[in-house]
């Protein structure tokens, strides 16, 4: 069992949900409330890692974190050190593909709450920062929560990205799906299944009690 | 003065051209069709939308001047607003909903407020709790916890069934005795309006049609064509004199006694009745052997022909009017004029039960038109 790998795996998900947190909250509701030209536009953007092959996402990201490439050149200038091959570039690679899990069930939360609640929250004088913390949130929060819940589970089991944007260095960028990737190729079949079991039951528990919590928050509401 | 000065102008969605005022402790009527911008002038004073040229203003404040750039956002205006579904916040209490609108929470304030509407013993159940009408109570409360320096209700009895709406009815009126902001109701029955409003707005496709007291906008022919000439009525006030053992209750109106189906209230209490133009029968003599039980002795005031085959017959009851929606045959044949002695003929049955109200503490006199 590489406990280092499943650490750095907890470690990697527990910051994309740190960052993607707010873009969450911020996006989903302004997505959800808002209609403007282009919207299209941006909604299939935040889709598009979904859609795309992890290795054609991480090319991209090589080529723009890359050196010689603007965001690689401020990063080196900034922190003094690459941004591809470290834990931060897997962060800013994780935070970015998983958008979609962190925006798209947020969305459909804030979506749900009757534009006339919203507007009653304004009536009842409420600033648009109170409403969000009174009336939206407390109402929205099982889509939050769902789409930090994905983000978490899904940076977990992340294989393609990190390999393409990472590499895969001991305790720096080799989370616990490339170890189990690593321990087949050296035939090491019972330190992947044990790994793999591990991986399994964190993802399974993670969602469990997620459902749990939203089906019991929904037989409150109505 | 506390009074609100609304004016608005816009070419979308609906062209709209209306301006009107409201003075405290009044409660203006918006009436109109679905899709006449009556909604729209509400979310206007709210706040919740802005017309292409707007002004409100209340109380010597001003919530939005288009022409001087002021718009005041939703929650910086002391607005207090009934939606048509109530709009309750789902995951709060009907106490919470309550002390969500106050600017200091206070839970004895809160539970003053509650009964004030008649919610007391339930202010720990949460909407989904709640009936309709229970609902409606506690987004009124709502309402008047912020306090509000207009009080605005958009077809809020729509939602509930008519048996609530009746109940909902004497409920506002008694409520009225403790209001003084102005309050403007958006209603598309006619019925609502006339039993609760002091004046009425008819606007018809964003346009103000007429406006005044109620019995002015039925005496005018533009506004029965807006509201639809089987809407047109009168209110006559009466007394509850005595509830009879066949389940009628015996009135006492100016010229008469009245029999109608049982009204809920103690001898002495004073309400209003709605009559349908429509429903009333004219005669010069006073006829006998007749299944109909209320007989009003009156005068013509003046008939006023209409677009069609149909005359409308103002008949003085006393000092009160009431109106006769007649063919002009008719009219023609019993050779009526102005100042005619007439009885009006009123079938007990053909009065429904939420067209009587308990008449209202802060009641107008309607001058005639």
């Amino acid at each position: 069992m590489d406990w280092t790998a499943l650490f750095l795996s907890l470690r990697l998900a527990c910051w994309t949900v740190i960052i993607l947190l707010p873009v969450s909250v911020l996006m989903g509701r302004f997505l959800a409330y808002h209609d403007f030209r282009g919207k299209g536009l941006v909604e299939a953007l935040v889709m598009l890692p979904l859609v795309l092959p992890p290795t054609v996402f991480g090319f991209y990201l090589l080529v723009a974190f890359g050196r010689n490439s603007p965001l690689g050149d401020l990063w080196q200038n900034l922190f003094g050190h690459q941004l591809v091959f470290t834990f931060q570039g897997l962060v800013v690679a994780s935070v970015i593909f998983n958008l979609p899990f962190a925006i798209q069930p947020a969305q459909r939360g804030f979506e749900a709450i009757a534009p006339e609640v919203r507007e009653a929250a304004a009536c009842c004088g409420m600033s648009p920062l109170r409403s969000l913390w009174n009336v939206e949130l407390p109402l929205a929060w099982p889509g939050v929560l769902t789409a930090m819940v994905l983000t978490f589970a899904h940076t977990l089991g992340e294989f393609g990205i990190v390999l393409m944007v990472g590499g895969s260095i001991p305790g720096e960028t080799k989370t616990i799906a490339i170890a189990i990737y690593d321990r087949v190729q050296g035939f090491d079949d019972r330190g992947a299944a044990v790994m793999s079991a591990v991986l399994v039951a964190i993802s399974l528990f993670t969602i469990s009690v997620t459902y749990w919590l939203s089906s019991r928050i929904g037989r409150r509401l109505s | 003065m506390m009074a609100l000065d609304v004016m608005a102008k816009a070419a979308t969605p609906i062209p709209l051209d209306v301006s009107f005022r409201v003075n405290p402790g009044e409660l203006l009527a918006l009436v109109g069709h679905s899709g006449s911008g009556k909604t729209t002038l509400l979310r206007t004073i709210a706040g919740l939308w802005r017309p292409d040229v707007a002004r409100v203003r209340v109380n010597g404040t001003t919530w939005l001047d288009t022409d001087a750039r002021v718009n005041l956002a939703p929650h910086r205006r002391r607005v207090g607003l009934v939606f048509q579904n109530y709009a309750l916040f789902p995951h709060m209490t009907a106490m919470q909903n309550v002390m969500a609108a106050m600017d200091q929470p206070d839970r004895h304030e809160a539970a003053r407020i509650l009964d004030l509407v008649n919610m007391h013993g339930l202010a720990g159940r949460r909407p989904a709790q709640l009936s309709g009408g229970q609902q409606q109570r506690v987004a009124v409360a709502r309402a008047l916890a912020r306090q509000p320096q207009a009080l605005l209700l958009d077809e809020p009895f729509s939602a509930v069934d008519r048996e609530t709406r009746t109940k909902l009815y004497s409920e506002i009126i008694a409520l009225r005795a403790h209001l003084k902001m102005p309050v403007v109701l958006v209603t598309h029955d006619v019925n609502e309006a006339q039993l609760l409003a002091d004046r009425m707005v008819v606007i018809e496709k964003g346009q103000v049609v007429h406006s005044g007291t109620t019995a002015q906008v039925m005496a005018d022919a533009g506004a029965l064509r807006a509201l639809g000439i089987r809407d047109v009525a009168a209110m006559l006030p009466a007394t509850i004199r005595e509830q009879l053992a066949d389940g009628l209750t015996e009135l006492d109106a100016a010229t008469g006694p009245l029999y109608l189906p049982m009204i809920d209230g103690p001898p002495g209490m004073r309400v209003q009745v709605r009559i349908m133009a429509h429903d009333v029968i004219l005669s010069r003599a006073r006829p006998e052997g007749l299944s109909a039980q209320n007989i009003l002795a009156g005068h013509v005031a003046q008939i006023v022909p209409g677009a069609g085959p149909g005359v409308m017959v103002h008949v003085m009851v006393g000092p009160h009017e009431i109106l006769a929606r007649i063919s002009r045959r008719a009219a023609d044949q019993m050779a009526l004029q102005p100042g005619d002695p007439v009885h009006a003929i009123l079938k007990t049955m053909s009065v429904a039960r939420d067209h009587i109200a308990p008449a209202q503490v802060t009641q107008q006199t309607a001058p005639r038109a």
